[in-house]
């Protein structure tokens, strides 16, 4: 005899999904998994279009990260139009792709953090939801709101600066960018009145990082057991192993740290990758072919990126790198909560490399393309906020995408948030029959540490409420909640 | 100096009739320019996110423009409301009364919010379709309405009732 909770979908995450928590005859979580309840295929949409749309066309998967779509199939396309694989760009080109690229990683990492972690943080996780959210951080710390609501502002103008607008944007094209920046763009990022400058940016994000640190240091409970688990981790590492979000070779790494993937050329990723398809989800389970569907799963994302990179090259993240790695001893770091630390020092690396990247004067001038011997193939990677983003097309004699196959962050962090709900909810929910909104928080907090997105990761739109179910062994309902969406 | 009026559309330009907000922007913009009328200012976005309470906050009044699955009689305009919030389900749906609380607790200012909302039908990924003819007719239906009352909120803002 057993028992099935099921919470859908879960709040707060891009997209929709549902947990369901198996529970046996004396109501301890037997099993927990996360499902994916809907799939539109964005591949084969793609099918028959010209291939120079791609990268404005990705940008409909969804409204969250869309540089990230927009640069991953940029990338591809380079491959294509013989612009080489991801190196091979003018100066121009490659630094404003980077430019944009490190916006967008500055302000979606600002949203996770300040609007969905930290109010679980600041009011508890089974804190009083009417202030659990980002009105109850503007009413209870107002200039932690106040740094959030400018940072994304002030991303999203790096956006708009070099994609060319917010909506759809089209700054990169195969083989390269459309725009310099200019002068009095330059001016504004470098030089605006406080707060709109970088270095505000830079200062309010070592702040961030302040906070979640004496934070960390009042709840180490909380912040290193919480859904804690060993993994492997999968990022794109710089080839001299430093953290490098827009380019780079694949690395892999086991729990003790053991190189499984050893920088290897990402054109060749499907030689080391495969996805597993289950059943009950519609999201496929990435993983290494070396090591097979079982134990070869990864996690990818900014703890990921912390454990496989050697160090960061800019000198403020550097040095928050170092205490990060030193809290275990420099060995790989397994703590789902630590992703948000992890996240923090990316928002900080973000903002030094766009300071650095605004100084350059290739930015101002320069030759914008370039072009080579055209392929028919061609495979972009980068490293997207929530992790190790891949983007594969192939093309035809007419110019015409005839197959697209991406593999989305979220899809590459299938298992491992599976991991996650398994332990939060046998933490929170052993022993009980009926569901509190603390105990549906948990279990989202867990997932919401990855920051997943199943708008792209499924392709799909929409929400709907959140809603919980009991079911007992024979499949009768004997409790349910729901939260609107 | 008059009043100055934010109208601000949102939606996956992608997605069929999740645009009809975007659209609504484009071609009400196009009219005001012609127009020749001032301190009218546009933006858009694929959803409403934090930031939009520091948008909002230089503003007197703020149109809000989305489409809208809700059964509706063409196109609806109502005054938004404060949101406390409470437990959002994803990003996308930050609604234009949690950006009208969040510029109020922040700003402490609180714009004249309305949101105009737009009944659409299809929102799939069709490359080659965009508006439907039904959420066609509905946008220019907002749009003629808006235009029409425009002149006279401009003239007396303190009479905008919807």
């Amino acid at each position: 005899m057993s028992k099935k909770i099921t919470i859908e979908p879960v709040t707060r995450v891009e997209g929709h999904g549902k947990v369901t928590i198996h529970l046996d005859d004396n109501n301890q979580v037997a099993q927990s998994r996360l499902h994916i309840v809907e799939f539109r295929g964005f591949e084969r949409f793609i099918q028959g279009r010209p291939y120079w749309e791609a990268p404005v066309l990705v940008q409909r998967l969804c409204g969250i990260c869309p540089v990230s779509h927009h640069l991953a199939a940029a990338k591809a396309l380079d491959v294509i139009v013989g612009a080489g694989t991801g190196d091979g760009l003018t100066p121009t080109g490659e630094k404003m792709r980077r430019l944009m690229h490190y916006g967008q990683m500055f302000q979606s990492h600002v949203l996770h953090f300040f609007h969905l972690a930290s109010p679980d943080l600041l009011f508890g996780i089974d804190g009083d939801p009417a202030l659990r959210n980002v009105i109850g951080i503007a009413i209870k710390h107002k200039e932690l709101a106040v740094q959030a609501v400018m940072m994304r502002k002030f991303g999203q103008e790096i956006i708009k600066a070099t994609a060319g607008k917010k909506v759809h944007g089209t700054g990169a094209i195969p083989g390269g960018i459309n725009k310099h920046l200019t002068q009095e763009e330059k001016d504004h990022f470098l030089n605006g009145p406080d707060p709109m400058n970088i270095d505000k940016m830079i200062d309010w994000s070592l702040g961030a990082l302040e906070f979640f640190k004496g934070y960390h240091a009042k709840n180490k409970d909380l912040i290193d057991n919480f859904a804690s688990f060993p993994s492997s981790h999968v990022s794109l590492v710089r080839k001299d192993g430093a953290m490098d979000l827009y380019h780079g070779v694949l690395r892999g790494i086991d729990t003790n740290g053991k190189k499984i993937l050893d920088d290897v050329d990402y054109q060749d990723y499907l030689q080391y990758i495969d996805e597993e398809v289950k059943s009950w989800s519609y999201m496929k389970f990435p993983y290494l072919k070396s090591i097979g569907k079982k134990d070869g799963w990864y996690r990818v994302g900014p703890l990921a990126r912390m454990n496989t990179v050697e160090f960061i090259p800019t000198p403020l993240a550097q040095k928050e790198f170092e205490i990060f790695k030193a809290y275990t001893n420099g060995k790989p770091n397994g703590m789902s909560m630590h992703m948000h630390w992890a996240r923090l020092i990316e928002i900080l690396h973000s903002a030094e490399m766009m300071k650095e990247l605004l100084n350059d004067p290739d930015l101002m001038s320069g030759e914008l393309t370039v072009k080579g011997t055209k392929g028919r193939e061609g495979v972009g990677l980068l490293e997207a906020p929530r992790g190790t983003l891949f983007h594969h097309y192939r093309i035809n004699d007419d110019d015409q995408i005839e197959m697209a196959n991406l593999i989305v962050s979220t899809t590459n962090n299938n298992t491992p948030m599976n991991t996650a709900v398994n332990l939060a909810a046998k933490q929170f929910m052993n022993g009980q029959t009926e569901i509190t909104e603390g105990m549906m928080n948990a279990v989202e907090v867990a997932i919401r540490a990855y920051d997943p997105c199943l708008s792209c990761a499924t392709h799909a739109l929409g929400k709907m409420p959140l809603e919980a179910i009991i079911l007992d062994a024979n499949g009768m309902e004997i409790d349910r909640k729901l939260k609107n969406g | 100096m008059g009043k100055k009026i934010l109208f601000y559309g949102y939606g996956n330009p992608g997605r069929q009739d999740d645009a009809l907000g975007i659209r609504f922007i484009e071609r009400m913009q196009t009219w005001v320019e012609e127009k020749g009328y001032n301190n009218i200012s546009f933006d858009s976005n694929y959803q409403l996110n934090i930031e939009d309470a520091d948008t909002i906050s230089g503003h007197d009044i703020v149109f809000f423009v989305d489409a809208s699955m809700e059964q509706l009689e063409g196109f609806n305009i109502s005054e938004v409301e404060f949101s406390n919030a409470q437990v959002e389900f994803t990003m996308h749906a930050i609604s234009p009364g949690v950006v009208l609380s969040l510029c109020k607790q922040i700003y402490n200012k609180v714009p004249q919010t309305y949101l105009i909302h737009i009944k659409g039908f299809e929102w799939e990924l069709e490359f080659d379709k965009g508006l439907t003819d039904n959420g066609e007719k509905n946008l220019q239906d907002a749009l003629k309405f808006m235009q029409k009352r425009l002149p006279e909120i401009i003239e007396n803002p303190s009479a905008v009732i919807f």
